[in-house]
């Protein structure tokens, strides 16, 4: 139907798509996580209230969620270059998706944690369990199964961003669409990146949502 | 240095709590003075709002006191730095009303949880954990998620799990609330037979009076931020000095329809060990050649006594229930009237 090369070519679309989601959500995470961690802890109600720290953290998370993908990635280019040395390119992309994704992780986290029982932390807390082993051994434990859905999530959003960020040069599925849908008028390869672009949110969705159920023992 | 009192183990000194809200300051503990003793099962009850939730928290520092002093084994809590705080805690065990287990571990890992924080090595935690859910009679549960167990399963799993680090003390707040009275039974026996076999202190915070005669010896009334009575349940439960020691009391034995006539008098005997032996009240019918009328009679085992209590209704001529009273007043019967319109 089509010719090899513009197989070969969304091949390595899929592919530069899920390396640049699946790096981003991981550093992402490695961010967001223990920033969403501190949020919870230091909240008033927390179990180790620090006022300003709380105010600041939440802030900047606040700051960096209320601009746009698109612009952010254009503002942080600087900073893009500074780290990976180039501003194209789906190894370029990651930075922007980085610095966009995990301040919604950091709250998408914060929202899990904030489900755990306060009755269950008050239990850890007669026994004399020190804030990290409740942060530890309590409020990430019982909230895992909620933290996989909020990472099945936070997953496709950033599948999502990632395709916006063939707008200024990034790679992946959201290039090809961009390129040949737009930019050439091929509507049809851009329907087939689109189709691909659904079919792996459905596959990333529905994985991340089986293990959250799987490991859920409260049913 | 304090003089260490041999027999106490909790001591509440001139605490207060209060805490601070939108609606201003709110006064939820005034100037608590209270001893509980080694050994005993003691209850403190009061109504919904009352403080005794923040008493019970107070006294392993959940709630820090606005003022006064906790004492526990002669060791102020208060004074003490977060980190020994929390070493304190290790000896005080405590349940809840909605039992608070972990959901995502096992019977059995719920209960290693104390012995995890206090850094006991893996393989001696378990077998401390199966030891305290044989007591607790869950053994074959062990490996059951909290959400595959029922209510009173799930209570005993967090008795077994307050009891893995050998505390002097056990904290019960509200612990049978959620619970059906079956289960309540159950789980009272179960607290009972603890403090017997191995002389754990229990303080046991609840809004019902049946709970604290079932287990306590001793028991603090509650209302209003303040201690409103305290002594023997035996003394509280034949003659509750206060207003509201008299309803906690009372409550149960309250008429459930309210008959249209002011004039009509009631009076509640309660009768002791000794006084349930002899037919009181039909002597003193025959004596008074009068009749008075049932409106409820039950039994009651306190501490491992009978008392019977009784509540009639007074004849309306007036001549009559004097008698009446003076009958009983002369036999030494525990007797009150009371009004319950």
């Amino acid at each position: 139907m089509f010719k090899e090369g513009i197989l070969q070519m969304l091949g390595v679309g899929i592919y530069e798509s899920l390396y640049m989601t699946l790096i981003s959500t991981f550093v992402a995470y490695v961010i967001g996580l223990p920033v969403g961690l501190i949020l919870v802890c230091t909240d008033k109600e927390g179990i180790r209230p620090i006022v300003w720290l709380n105010k600041l953290l939440g802030f900047i998370v606040n700051v960096l969620r209320s601009v746009p993908f698109l612009i952010l990635m254009i503002t942080v280019i600087p900073v893009t270059r500074a780290i990976m040395g180039t501003t194209i390119g789906s190894k370029a992309t990651i930075v922007p998706l980085v610095i966009g994704a995990a301040p919604f992780i950091a709250r998408m986290v914060e929202s899990s944690l904030k489900e755990v029982d306060k009755g269950v932390i008050e239990a850890a807390e007669s026994m004399g369990a020190s804030p990290f082993q409740i942060m530890f051994k309590v409020l990430l434990p019982e909230a895992k199964p909620s933290l996989l859905v909020g990472s099945a999530i936070s997953v496709t959003t950033i599948l999502a961003y990632s395709a916006m960020a063939g707008a200024i040069g990034g790679g992946g599925l959201g290039a090809i669409a961009m390129n040949y849908g737009y930019y050439r008028y091929q509507e049809d390869i851009m329907f087939i990146t689109v189709i691909l672009l659904v079919i792996i949110v459905q596959i990333l969705q529905e994985v991340g949502m089986r293990i959250a159920k799987i490991s859920d023992k409260r049913l | 240095m304090e003089m260490k009192e041999k027999n106490v183990m909790i001591e509440l000194r001139e605490m207060s709590k209060s805490f601070s809200t939108k609606n201003g300051m709110v006064h939820a503990l005034d100037k608590i003075n209270l001893k509980i003793e080694k050994g005993e099962i003691f209850g403190i009850i009061g109504m919904s709002g009352a403080g005794k939730s923040t008493l019970v928290r107070c006294i392993n520092l959940l709630e820090r006191p606005t003022e006064g002093d906790v004492f526990f084994d002669g060791v102020n809590l208060t004074a003490l730095p977060p980190a020994e705080l929390r070493k304190a805690r290790q000896s005080m065990g405590m349940i809840f009303q909605q039992f608070n287990l972990l959901m995502q571990r096992t019977a059995l890992e719920n209960v290693c949880f104390p012995l995890e924080i206090a850094g006991v090595k893996k393989e001696e935690a378990r077998k401390r954990a199966e030891e305290l859910l044989e007591i607790v009679g869950l053994a074959d549960r062990k490996h059951s998620y909290p959400s595959q167990l029922s209510g009173g399963q799930k209570q005993r799993v967090a008795i077994a799990r307050a009891l893995t680090t050998n505390p002097k003390v056990l904290l019960c707040d509200e612990a049978t609330s959620a619970l059906d009275p079956n289960t309540t039974r159950s789980i009272l026996e179960l607290l009972k037979d603890i403090n017997k076999r191995l002389g754990i202190t229990v303080v046991v915070i609840t809004h019902e009076m049946s709970v604290i005669e079932e287990i306590c010896q001793r028991v603090a009334i509650i209302d209003s931020s303040k201690i409103a009575e305290l002594g023997t349940v035996e003394k509280i439960f034949t003659t509750p000095k206060s207003a509201i020691g008299k309803q906690l009391v009372y409550s149960e034995s309250r008429p459930q329809t309210n008959f249209d006539d002011s004039n009509t008098r009631y009076c509640r005997i309660v009768f002791d060990g000794e006084t349930s032996f002899e037919p009181v009240l039909a002597n003193m019918i025959l004596e008074c050649q009068g009749v008075v009328n049932i409106m409820y009679a039950n039994t009651r085992n306190i501490d491992g006594q009978a008392y019977g209590q009784m509540v009639v209704q007074l004849p309306p001529d007036e001549k009559m229930a004097k008698k009446m009273l003076a009958y009983l007043e002369a036999k030494h019967v525990n007797f009150e009237e009371v009004d319950y319109v």
